[in-house]
């Protein structure tokens, strides 16, 4: 039962049409040709597909589009352009803290889990600046990254808030 | 000017234009047969490019593999990526150099030592007068073949080689740039699911798929023998498709698995074949502490994040492919062997996917793919597996048994060392058998037999006694591979391979010899190692830990608290040298508080992607020791979810510190392997050195730990 609905995604509103139930990381990735959130498990216990719902850290594979319907939903394409930061990365563009910290880190192999977390991180930072590294580790616990890289990881975060810190205070 | 021989794989691929293109607009192509699984292999090629170019490293383009124009360079595994690939890359930059410094010493009508380069502009030393690459490319032909006339550079004179520069893929993925093989779209995608049996030898006793081909968005419905498959418009249309269709399908299964908790009997059951693998001296026993013990390990999946993807199109009888396999030219070759037609038919490109430690279901879906998208000719498939048969459905590193005996006399030299192996073959990767190594092959109406596995192939080490044969210098040992036939568990190789549990077995097992001769064990194993390399390592993760200023290091606190342990190896005798010190808190459960590596893998590409590697591998084996054991009842695999088959979280993973010795005379070997049976070992060491309780079978889980607790 294919319906019209409407979302801001990334700061734009995008109408999208297919089944209500549709899983919506299918939707962000099929229709709307945003790549950067990955799929993983399909079951909401990898974090691989992570985006804010709202500025909250949700998992796009199992929140159906319905639960988006008028909702904002930001995705790793568009957390660069939050304007807090107007570094270009690589040529490419403008980089989040977050983002430009796991450069600087080196932090991930595959880098197929990293956006997830990147997003996972971004929720966290938002409602709690200055994470302590317990603090860090148990809210992105439900990320996994098989390539082990999470010290690396667990560094660039902690440089992100850091920086970000920095530029508000 | 004397000509070295080529690297084995420049040989295979002599022509230079087949290795680099020099671009009129500044931009140098590499290409390379090796491709990326997220270990930086690629971004290590384009340093060494960069380096034996004299350009810039961000000039150069990693251009993907793929059978039509990459070099051949057979399977990107064994970390031998940068001991090959790169050997052979480095000669053939070093010849287009050369080529280029020619070009310009006849435009400048200059000689060539009055030449030097420096980011692709060709300099005359003590004038303006210069050429650079870009105008030069018209007149370099690079269509010729390595002669191994101009040399590479010398150690001394490096200056890229073993900076610590960042990997270029590296923005791309922080980004969210769509550079999986996930991520692709062609013009009329559709998108594929397939429906696997329930359990390896399941026989499709009924089956009707007419109500699936009404489902919404549903466009075709694949049944060949026992392989199902449905292709549709949208992807959460396949994928209800697929749930539907499993639901039509009735199947006959049988109990043929063996008893998951009594792996090592299993194993020590099977028929196998004596392999003696090294015998020297005459064991002693006299006046001494004799020690025996086994060590086993169970079967580990790869557990990638991200399951197996690949995209087909097939179209008026020509095959392209798109997918994250290790192997594009040898897969290309059992795909074709699958479908009855000619290899040339198919061109199969290498497009990146979650990361990648050894034979998983890359090849596989590349095989699904095409079988998905023959049903809708001209549209390409995007095939993706669920994450549930990533894990009961890929081969899985073999279940693997060690027992070992061995003597200490008492001026503490160990006169007799016994080391015998059970493991079946680990090598079943496409193209290197008769029948095709590929899943839905075996699943065919015209099923292929799946092919019986080798352990040694041409040029590489046979898979199961890697590390077997020790590296200390012991005047009496003795050996022995059980070689086992193919197990009823579909296995592949993974990660170290047999190296994996015969370094926890030998590394283990000189901690027990110590122990029971009263020795400080790691005083056990330099008093019999004479490789220089080998005890700098040790003593570098010794000092760098802090074990070396320990008093206490025998198993004697049973206090429920922190202990250290040492593993060593040189994986496979050839690759890097690698010595960890893990630090553990043991009671109940195991917590590794603190893993510190030292590695030496010859001449240091990128020391930063080294330590990245060497990092990642710690991690994993942390995960693999304290966690990873698949599952199944006699009848199906049953390890299918994160759930069933947890691996090392953020909140259990150790911070990890690597200390390189950089080697910058010896040829780069590969470290991708390199620590994981040493990390084991430390870890079971230190959790004995806590609690003086020794678990030899893997993994080391609070059941054993409480066992291992009561029995002492
Ligand atoms: S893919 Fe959504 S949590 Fe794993
Ligand atoms: S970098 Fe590969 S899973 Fe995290």
């Amino acid at each position: 039962m294919t319906q019209t609905i409407e979302l801001n995604v990334n700061g734009a509103r995008r109408a999208v049409t297919a089944d209500p139930a549709t899983p919506l990381i299918y939707v962000l990735r099929n229709d709307l040709k945003l790549k950067g959130t990955r799929f993983g498990c399909g079951a909401g216990v990898c974090g691989c597909c992570t985006v804010l719902l709202d500025g909250r850290g949700i998992q796009s594979c199992n929140t159906p589009l319905s639960a988006a319907d008028g909702r904002e939903v930001t995705t790793i394409e568009g957390l660069g352009g939050e304007g807090q930061s107007g570094e270009r990365m690589g040529g490419k563009a403008a980089a989040h803290p977050l983002q430009q910290a796991f450069v600087d880190e080196q932090a991930g192999q595959c880098g197929y889990c990293l956006t997830g977390i990147v997003m996972g991180a971004a929720a966290l930072l938002r409602r709690n600046p200055s994470p302590t590294e317990a603090e860090i580790r148990s809210e992105l616990d439900i990320h996994l990254c098989r390539c082990g890289a999470y010290d690396r990881i667990l560094r660039a975060i902690r440089r992100a808030s850091e920086t970000m810190g920095k530029r508000s205070g | 000017m004397t000509s070295e021989p080529l690297p084995p794989s420049l040989a295979r691929n002599r022509r230079l234009d087949r290795w680099v293109e020099i671009r009129t607009d500044g931009v140098v192509e590499v290409r390379t047969g090796k491709v990326e699984i997220g270990q930086g292999i690629v971004s290590a090629l384009a340093q060494i490019a960069a380096e034996e170019l004299d350009v810039d490293y961000t000039r150069i383009r990693m251009i993907p593999a793929d059978t039509g124009r990459s070099p051949n360079e057979g399977v990107t595994a064994g970390s031998r990526s940068t001991m090959d690939g790169g050997g052979a890359l480095r000669q053939a930059c070093a010849e287009v150099r050369d080529a280029f410094l020619q070009a310009a010493a006849r435009r400048l009508d200059a000689g060539i030592d009055e030449l030097f380069v420096r980011d692709g502009t060709i300099h005359r030393k003590a004038s303006n007068e210069s050429a650079t690459y870009w105008e030069l490319s018209a007149e370099v032909d690079l269509a010729r073949d390595a002669d191994g006339r101009a040399a590479p550079k010398r150690a001394d004179q490096l200056t890229l080689v073993g900076k610590p520069l960042p990997r270029l893929d590296l923005p791309d993925k922080v980004t969210g740039a769509g550079v999986y093989v996930h991520d692709l779209e062609l013009p009329g995608m559709l998108h594929g699911r397939v429906v696997r049996p329930p359990s390896y030898g399941a026989v499709l006793k009924a089956f009707d798929g007419t109500r699936i081909e009404t489902m919404p968005g549903v466009r075709a419905v694949v049944r060949d023998g026992r392989f199902l498959g449905v292709v549709a418009a949208r992807e959460e249309q396949a994928v209800a498709a697929a749930a539907a269709l499993a639901r039509c399908a009735a199947w006959q299964e049988a109990a043929d698995l063996p008893d998951v908790d009594a792996l090592p009997t299993f194993l020590r059951s099977r028929p196998s074949q004596v392999k003696v693998l090294s015998e020297k001296g005459v064991p002693q026993d006299k006046g001494a502490h004799a020690v025996s013990a086994s060590y086993s390990r169970p079967f580990l999946a790869h557990a990638s994040i991200g399951p197996a993807c690949a995209v087909a199109r097939v179209q008026a009888g020509a095959i392209e492919v798109w997918c994250q396999s290790q192997s594009i030219h040898p897969t290309r070759l059992d795909i074709a062997k699958t479908l009855g037609v000619a290899p040339d038919t198919i061109t199969v490109r290498h497009v990146q996917g979650a990361g990648c430690y050894g034979h998983n279901a890359a090849d596989d879906a590349a095989l699904d793919a095409v079988l998905l998208a023959r049903a809708v000719q001209g549209h390409p498939v995007r095939l993706q597996w669920s994450h549930e048969d990533e894990l009961a459905w890929s081969p899985f590193g073999p279940a693997m048994l060690v027992a070992m005996n061995g003597t200490v006399d008492d001026a503490g030299r160990i006169v007799n060392w016994r080391h015998e192996l059970w493991s079946n073959p680990h090598i079943a990767r496409p193209g290197l058998q008769e029948s095709p190594s590929l899943l839905a092959a075996w699943h065919l109406g015209q099923p292929f037999a799946q092919p019986p596995g080798i352990d040694s192939l041409p040029g590489i080490q046979p898979t199961s006694e890697r590390n077997a044969v020790p590296i200390y210098d012991f005047a009496n040992q003795r050996v022995v591979l059980n070689a086992l036939d193919r197990l009823p568990v579909r296995t592949g190789t993974l990660r170290a391979i047999g190296g994996f549990l015969n370094t926890f077995a030998i590394e283990c097992f000189m901690d027990e010899l110590a122990h029971a001769a009263g020795i400080e064990p790691v005083e056990l194993r330099l008093k019999h190692l004479s490789d220089a390399r080998a005890i700098a390592v040790i003593e570098a993760a010794r000092e760098r830990s802090g074990l070396a200023s320990r008093s206490r290091h025998d198993g004697s606190g049973r206090d429920g608290s922190r202990g250290m342990g040492l593993g060593f190896a040189r994986y496979s005798n050839e690759a890097a040298y690698a010595a960890v010190v893990a630090e553990v808190e043991a009671g109940e459960t195991i917590r590794v508080v603190r893993v510190v590596a030292a590695v030496d893998c010859g001449r240091t590409i990128n020391p930063n992607g080294v330590a990245n590697q060497v990092e990642g591998g710690i991690v994993q084996t942390v995960s693999w020791v304290l966690k990873e054991q698949v599952r199944f009842d006699r009848t199906r695999i049953t390890t299918r979810t994160w759930d069933d088959y947890p691996i090392l979280r953020f909140s259990e993973a150790p911070p990890v510190e690597v200390s390189i010795i950089d080697r910058p005379d010896q040829p780069s070997l590969g470290v991708g392997e390199a620590v994981a049976g040493p990390v084991a070992a430390a870890i079971a060491n230190a959790v004995f050195d806590a609690i003086g309780v020794r678990v030899r079978d893997l993994p080391l889980t609070r059941e054993r730990l409480l066992a291992a607790i009561d029995d002492t």
